[in-house]
């Protein structure tokens, strides 16, 4: 059955000097199908079963927990906001549908944004498609907002992979994390839409104008609501609209207005701690992040050093933070400051990012360290935008070459010195 | 000497933690007006502290202090207050291993494969060709001076070839009988210099030496002109040593940890007197002294041929490979700095230099390991290097013909065709199935036990599991991406991703200073196995060295 396969695939082998394009994505997919027949040469005689492929679709499987939740609670946090439907399983296959629909034109231009980009640079440059994008494109649509405009999403990809990747040679060639490097250019470039009370919740009009009402389409009236008549399941009603007084803030900005308690009167710490709560799409179930941050250290993939860093950078500038106490974000306690906003999706699966991060052992301690302190110190004190991660990640990422540097500098001189 | 003084770094975590038990809580009551404030907390923090640093300075001192009272004398004292060790458990040793000279390297990485020789000896197959290939050593030009006529016979020792850059150094022929010719490779390089060997191999008689009247001079002379040096190596670089210069040191390892390795303990059973010779041979050449390094590992206690060896610094490894290579001991024994020279052999070179005194001929016979899971039965064969893999393999019963036939380890030995000839420096042959095959989402989910260091396989939760690998590359060739994974298998304070990179890099004085020289291909071989972006980091090592040594 295999070899017939292989067969008929085979006939198909388009020319690679006559047309690169079309070898590339032939390569790509005969790859993906099939491990190559490749043997070793020079060199050792036998290699690790493991390779690039193997490490990155991990991290893509383990994402896939925060793409279930996220797609869940992009609608749950919809019908919060109208207030229809409160109970975390009330409505199920609305908030499902709702949000499987809002998610699927976000993950398929990411992708097909950047995958397009990485075949024709794959294909110009005459070398077989790197797995790069693999976890970049799972990563993104999970850290933009449920409600971005698509076009947008398209420039920061395009952005991302052309500025961020390409243009440095590829795949473990970059300097700043692709992922974050598209959040980045939609956060500088269309501040509105990713920042603010109004831009965590989608299907409204304008969430911070009083009795907005929803957007629903085509698809949403006719097509869900013919199947759920047919089943006699509950439907979506056009005529629905933003409750009184529901504004759509985000824990961290009602804790930069009134600290801990302006937080805990709106949000219940388990409701923050489970991830029911507004926030960019697949960042805000904590248990489910935390499997994945275990999960993925104890396999190797991520370091754990870098983790362990950072938490410790955190929770050291939280205590620092609690004992200056100026403004109120400030006295929220540090072990708050844990879960309340995307914390732990960065340290699992951003910041952890091999190909920009310390690559020494010891340069890894200090380079989640200082991503802990920056990122708090950004999140806390930053009057724009309380939230820091992105931007603490962004900046260690462009000196985690000195931070190797220095661990190799010392390495050196003591060899030096010996000598 | 494994366990590093680490009291000042754990002394200042827990006074820092102390302080920090005590000042935190009071942080948190603070808010309610029931804890004492800020200030206070502080000063009492402060006074932790303060205490805790005039305990570690006068204990600093206390040991100083001792350590100058007891100069000269021959008595250890620890005279610090706290424990010097904190490991809950230390490895109980064997009594046969001192402590102070035993490590225990943590990191590496031992590939079990199946196929492992069995310490039984099979019958001498037939071998009638042999050959000496000048391609086994580094550095040499690649058209030697042939020296016999083709057809006329020699005898086992009779001069065969030189270097026409260093001319008094011979390469003499392994065995007696006809020469039958060169082979040539491209660019006319010689490949093989070939024989038919007699049944009966008939020895040149060697001039005697007495080692206690000998010059180094004389030493260094017998050596060249009967073959006996292009057995040492020099590290930097694995090169024959230059005979102008002298070793700081000659370092040996006795056991080997590479996959399916021979049992040294075993082949080298009886060779005690010619073992002992060599290494009285090898003190003399050195200004140093010779360092053995010894199995510590603690299963099987070394022979005696090693335990018993004289004249020389033993020291002990505990550790997953490449704990056994010397690379790795001399970097933990007395690293190879910028400028330094080092010998290093292989026992059973210092064997064939040993029996040159005792024996008074060239007899390079030692036993081969024929391992890997495609032949059967796996054990040891009586041979000498560079006998024809063909013959060799006679008598083995061969499980697939899609195989290919290393002689040496998986890591570092050289693919050789049926016709091959085993190398010059290896006492192993390895037969492994070709890795030619597609794999149906091979990377995914791959349809076979296989070895590796990652923990998406489920095979680190079985370490007693042996596996069959091919030769299949399991995986395309990328940039480096991911990191931590070389250093955490090789046992030295190097960083070898960024040693490979300053090398691509063509960076001198990075490949200096990051430990070029302490290193050879064989070390960073394991690196090279587990590397997920499989880059050919040996080749490439090579190249750093060839840079350097210009």
């Amino acid at each position: 059955m295999k070899d017939k396969l292989l067969d008929t695939i085979n006939k198909f082998e388009p020319d690679k000097k006559s047309s690169p394009f079309l070898w590339t994505l032939y390569d790509g997919l005969h790859t993906f199908l099939f491990a190559p027949n490749h043997v070793t040469k020079d060199g050792v005689h036998i290699r690790d079963n493991m390779d690039l492929k193997r490490t990155m679709v991990h991290v893509v499987l383990l994402l896939q927990l925060c793409y279930l939740f996220g797609t869940y609670n992009i609608g749950h946090q919809h019908f919060l906001a109208i207030g229809e439907y409160t109970g975390f399983l009330e409505g199920f296959h609305l908030k499902f549908l709702y949000g499987f629909w809002q998610l699927l034109p976000i993950f398929i231009v990411a992708h097909v944004v950047g995958l397009a980009i990485e075949f024709y640079y794959a294909a110009k440059k005459g070398h077989s498609i790197e797995e790069g994008f693999l976890v970049s494109g799972a990563l993104i649509p999970l850290i933009m907002p449920p409600d971005l405009p698509l076009w947008i999403l398209g420039l920061s990809v395009a952005f991302a992979v052309i500025i961020g990747k390409e243009a440095f040679g590829g795949t473990g060639m970059n300097i700043w994390n692709v992922a974050l490097l598209s959040r980045v250019f939609v956060f500088f470039a269309y501040p509105t839409e990713i920042s603010g009370d109004g831009v965590w919740i989608a299907g409204f009009e304008n969430l911070e104008l009083p009795n907005s009402p929803v957007e629903y389409g085509w698809v949403h009236l006719t097509l869900f609501n013919g199947i759920f008549d047919y089943f006699g399941l509950a439907t979506f009603d056009p005529g629905w609209y933003v409750m009184d007084g529901f504004t759509g803030a985000t824990p961290l900005s009602l804790g930069f207005q009134g600290g801990w308690e302006a937080i805990t009167e709106v949000y219940t710490q388990s409701a923050m701690i489970w991830g029911t709560i507004p926030g960019s799409i697949g960042e805000t179930s904590k248990p489910l992040i935390i499997i994945g941050a275990v999960f993925l250290a104890a396999i190797g993939i991520a370091s754990w050093r870098i983790m362990a860093g950072m938490l410790i950078g955190a929770i050291f500038t939280g205590l620092l933070l609690n004992l200056w106490g100026a403004t109120p974000f400030m006295t929220v306690p540090w072990y708050h400051h844990l879960y309340i906003g995307s914390f732990l999706f960065a340290l699992a699966f951003m910041a952890t990012d091999p190909v920009t991060a310390a690559s020494t052992e010891r340069g890894k301690w200090i380079y989640g360290f200082l991503i802990g302190f920056f990122g708090m110190i950004v999140r806390v004190i930053n009057p724009a935008y309380p939230e820091g991660w992105m931007l603490a990640i962004l900046l260690m990422n462009t000196f985690s070459p000195l931070i190797d540097h220095l661990v190799l500098r010392k390495n050196m001189q003591k060899r030096l010195a010996s000598a | 000497m494994e366990i590093k003084d680490n009291r000042l770094r754990l002394g200042s975590i827990s006074l820092f933690l102390m302080s920090l038990l005590v000042v935190y809580p009071n942080i948190v009551l603070a808010g309610n007006d029931s804890g004492l404030d800020l200030v206070t907390s502080l000063i009492i923090a402060t006074v932790i502290i303060v205490f805790g640093a005039v305990i570690f300075v006068a204990d600093n001192l206390l040991q100083l202090e001792s350590k100058r009272q007891m100069e000269g004398k021959d008595i250890k004292i620890d005279a610090s207050l706290f424990p010097k060790d904190f490991k809950v458990s230390s490895d109980k040793l064997p009594t046969y291993i001192p402590r102070d000279r035993y490590f225990h390297l943590n990191r590496g990485f031992d590939i079990n494969l199946e196929g492992k020789p069995e310490n039984k000896i099979l019958e001498t197959p037939n071998i009638s060709n042999y050959s000496v290939l000048p391609a086994d050593f580094y550095g040499l030009a690649p058209i030697p001076k042939i020296v016999p006529d083709e057809g006329s016979s020699v005898l086992a020792g009779d001069e065969l070839f030189f270097d026409k850059r260093s001319p008094e150094i011979k390469f003499v022929a392994p065995v007696s009988g006809e020469f039958v010719g060169i082979k040539r490779g491209p660019k006319r390089a010689i490949h093989e210099v070939n024989f038919l060997a007699d049944k009966e191999i008939k020895y040149k008689e060697l001039p005697a030496v007495d080692l206690e009247t000998a010059s180094r001079e004389d030493l260094v002379n017998f050596l060249k002109k009967y073959g006996g040096w292009v057995h040492l190596r020099q590290r930097p670089f694995d090169i024959i040593p230059h005979p102008e210069d002298v070793p700081r040191d000659v370092f040996i390892s006795t056991f080997d940890t590479a996959p399916l390795a021979p049992n040294l303990n075993f082949t080298v059973k009886g060779e005690s007197a010619a073992f002992q010779a060599g290494l009285n041979l090898l003190n003399k050449l050195t200004d140093g002294s010779v360092h053995l390094g010894l199995d510590g590992r603690g299963e099987e206690m070394p022979s005696e041929v090693f335990l018993n060896a004289e004249n020389v610094e033993k020291y002990w490894f505990k550790g997953q490979h490449p704990a056994g290579n010397v690379g790795v001991q001399i970097h933990h024994i007395k690293p190879i700095k910028k400028g330094d020279v080092v010998w290093y052999l292989h026992p059973h070179d210092v064997i064939v230099l040993g029996r040159m005194l005792t024996e008074r001929r060239y007899n390079t016979e030692r036993l081969f390991a024929l391992t890997g899971a495609e032949i059967k039965p796996n054990a040891y064969v009586k041979t000498r290097p560079g006998a024809n893999v063909n013959e060799v393999l006679s008598g083995l019963e061969f499980r697939d013909d899609n195989v290919r036939i290393v002689s040496g380890d998986v890591l570092t030995g050289d693919k050789k065709e049926r016709d091959g000839f085993l190398g010059f420096f290896d006492d192993q042959v390895t037969v492994l199935m070709e890795g030619n095959y597609y794999e149906m989402f091979g990377w995914l989910l791959p349809q076979a036990v296989r070895p590796s260091l990652s923990k998406t396989f489920p095979g680190f939760l079985f370490p007693d599991l042996e596996y069959t690998a091919d030769t299949n590359t399991h995986g395309e060739r990328r940039a480096f991406v991911v990191t931590g994974q070389y250093e955490a298998v090789l046992p030295m304070d190097i960083y070898p991703q960024h040693l490979i990179k300053a090398v691509m890099t063509n960076d001198f004085e990075r490949m200096e200073g990051l430990g070029i020289y302490e290193m050879s291909e064989e070390d960073i071989a394991i690196c090279e196995f587990v590397c997920t972006s499989k880059m050919p980091l040996q080749k490439i090592l090579r190249e750093g060295l060839d840079i350097v040594n210009e």
